[in-house]
């Protein structure tokens, strides 16, 4: 039965997406509960496979159909994806969990089966891309992702139709990129198998096809990752999404992306290609440091804190970006790190924010006053979230901005270092003024205290508290066990030769 | 010269498709006319991978064994990005699916395709 367990992440959310949708037209009251249990299973089955190869120490294979694997797809579980899809699994049932009151508010009740079949074939589009080990079969799953994660924006609010339409004209460009990079490796190698790869290209590097490649494969990874300059379709659309999607979307989607280009930079090319006969992480590097100054000052503008968040993705997008440009092991175990922390931090503040949104009934930074008085676990939620962005210890985001500045240091990059203080002192500025509001500020405002004496009123569901704040323990456990993590388990992920 | 441009006009045509589609895509105000950009755009890469897998004087890639004991690969065409290609296409129609159904509803709530429409009302 272990055999079958890294198959059976992408296959168990795959059928029972189908399975919701079809009996959620009958008994609509079965989609939730099917959807947890779904979630549930895959747990299992990722932390069953990353298990394996901790105990073994070698990555698990899985041949798709019997086929040997430079012919058939091949799903492959070693440390780097074994870690990545524990913690999809983990964020992604607790935004399941977390997003059931919320549907009973966004959704309409007829809108249900679908919405849930939807959440899942996102969750197997995120599996997917993560345990595949084939480059076009990564296309496919990119893609199923990005449809459901399409459909699920155009169900927000207001202008969310237009904005999920213009996310899809980039998230197409992008994946049409991706996949004209793979036809180029194709064209030079005659495989799709990335192990198999790594192995034909090293004699032809430098050939021109393989630069051009390289650099769609990026380009596209980049627009499915916001990346700095092509991250545009980013802020609108998880803005406008709803707030039980973007609790699933937001944490997850792009560092997804940012594994990619981790695989593909370190692991379908070899390192000493990326890092030293092509330049491509120093490149990276700045571009991350510029998007970094952008991205944080822009968050700095916005006084819709989830539209702030939003920015704040893009910025954390360019942290990762900035390990790897250092390029060595400490950048690359920060980096490495800062992805996982990023999807609990990030889901940790979506899920505080979609509670403001319900119950506070606003989403301005200025109407925050007095937060605190009326929900103070989501208020403490903040607080966690917003300290662990900043990197406060003993917090996650500490510890991986500390790797990630060794890194910077290490490769005697002082602009990489330079932007990550920076980048994190901006990040300060931007916590602190929230926490001001939530607890210091005294109300004053006649319409926000009628507000406030309206929350009372409205409680919040223990299924809204509950998952919050496990994930703010977890953000807390992975702050207090990093040492442990790292030597463990990343020390390992990072591909050899770096 | 001559001989370059007719000995890759299958990458040729993929190029000036390409472009279309990304001049389309971004140009272009009405929101129909960029989805039809955006479907030059995935088509032009479909053609990109057929024309890869295509060979002068190859046949189709049905062995048959009784009549070929030893199997040269000259002689058959790739197959396999051929068999790509039919992913690929199912993307491109799932995409186009979800666009449509997009547009259906920005178009009930704006009474207009326009971009600078829709711009100048979300401003208000």
């Amino acid at each position: 039965m272990t055999v079958h367990f890294s198959v059976l992440i992408v296959v168990v959310p795959l059928l029972s997406s189908f399975l919701v949708f079809a009996f959620g037209l009958f008994q609509r009251r079965v989609c939730f509960p099917a959807t947890v249990a779904a979630l549930a299973a895959c747990l299992v089955f990722s932390a069953g496979s990353f298990r394996t190869v901790l105990t073994t120490g070698r990555p698990v294979h899985y041949h798709l159909g019997g086929w040997a694997p430079p012919w058939g797809i091949e799903y492959v579980v070693d440390y780097l994806n074994g870690l990545v899809l524990t913690a999809i699994a983990i964020v992604s049932l607790l935004a399941a969990i977390y997003a059931r009151t919320l549907v009973a508010r966004e959704i309409p009740a007829a809108k249900h089966p679908p919405f849930y079949a939807l959440f899942l074939l996102q969750v197997t589009g995120l599996f997917g891309m993560t345990v595949t080990g084939d480059m076009f079969n990564l296309y496919v799953l990119l893609e199923i992702a990005s449809f459901s994660a399409y459909a699920l924006i155009g169900m927000g609010e207001g202008a969310a139709p237009f904005a999920a339409f213009r996310y899809m004209i980039f998230g197409t460009l992008g994946a049409c990129s991706y996949l004209l990079g793979v036809g180029y490796l194709y064209i030079s190698t005659g495989s799709l198998n990335m192990a198999d790869l790594r192995q034909i290209l090293v004699p032809i590097y430098f050939s021109q096809a393989l630069m051009v490649g390289l650099a769609f494969l990026l380009l596209g990874i980049a627009v499915k990752m916001a990346f700095f300059p092509v991250h545009l379709w980013l802020p609108d659309s998880y803005t406008l999404a709803p707030s039980c999607v973007s609790v699933l979307l937001a944490p997850l989607f792009t560092k997804v992306g940012a594994y990619v280009m981790i695989r593909v930079l370190f692991t379908v090319f070899d390192p000493s290609f990326s890092i030293t006969l092509l330049p491509v992480t120093t490149v990276i590097g700045w571009v991350a440091v510029a998007g970094i100054l952008f991205s944080s000052i822009m968050a700095l503008a916005q006084g819709d804190l989830k539209r702030m968040l939003c920015y704040l993705i893009v910025t954390e997008g360019g942290y990762i970006g900035v390990g790897i440009g250092a390029g060595n092991r400490p950048g690359l175990t920060g980096s490495i790190f800062h992805l996982l922390n990023d999807m609990f931090m990030m889901g940790l503040l979506f899920m505080a924010v979609g509670a403001i949104q319900a119950h506070f009934r606003t989403r301005t930074i200025s109407g925050l006053t007095g937060l605190h008085r009326s929900m103070p676990v989501t208020a403490a939620a903040l607080v966690v979230g917003g300290l662990s962005v900043i990197g406060v210890p003993p917090l996650c985001g500490f510890f991986s901005k500390w790797y990630l500045i060794l890194g910077a240091i290490e490769a005697r990059q002082w602009f990489f270092a330079g932007a990550l203080l920076l980048g994190s002192l901006l990040n300060a500025v931007l916590f602190f003024r929230i926490f001001e509001r939530c607890y210091f500020e005294a109300p004053h405002d006649p319409a926000h205290r009628k507000r406030e004496a309206g929350v009372k009123a409205d409680r919040m569901a223990m299924g809204e508290l509950i998952p919050m704040a496990l994930m703010a323990v977890l953000v807390i456990l992975l702050g207090l066990f990093s040492g442990y993590i790292v030597q463990h388990a990343i020390a390992h992920a990072i591909p050899p030769g770096v | 010269m001559m001989e370059f441009i007719f000995g890759t006009f299958n990458y040729g045509i993929y190029v000036v498709l390409i472009l279309i589609g990304f001049y389309g895509m971004m140009a272009k105000n009405n929101l129909m006319k960029k989805l039809i950009g955006m479907n030059i755009f995935q088509w032009s890469i479909i053609l990109f991978y057929i024309s890869i897998g295509s060979k002068k004087g190859g046949t189709v890639p049905v062995v048959d064994p009784s009549l070929h004991p030893a199997i040269r690969a000259v002689d058959y065409i790739n197959p396999l990005p051929h068999v790509l290609m039919l992913t690929a296409i199912v993307v491109g129609v799932a995409t186009t699916g979800i666009a449509l159904a997009l547009l259906i509803l920005i178009y009930r709530t704006y009474g207009t395709l326009e971009e600078d429409e829709i711009l100048e009302v979300l401003k208000k």
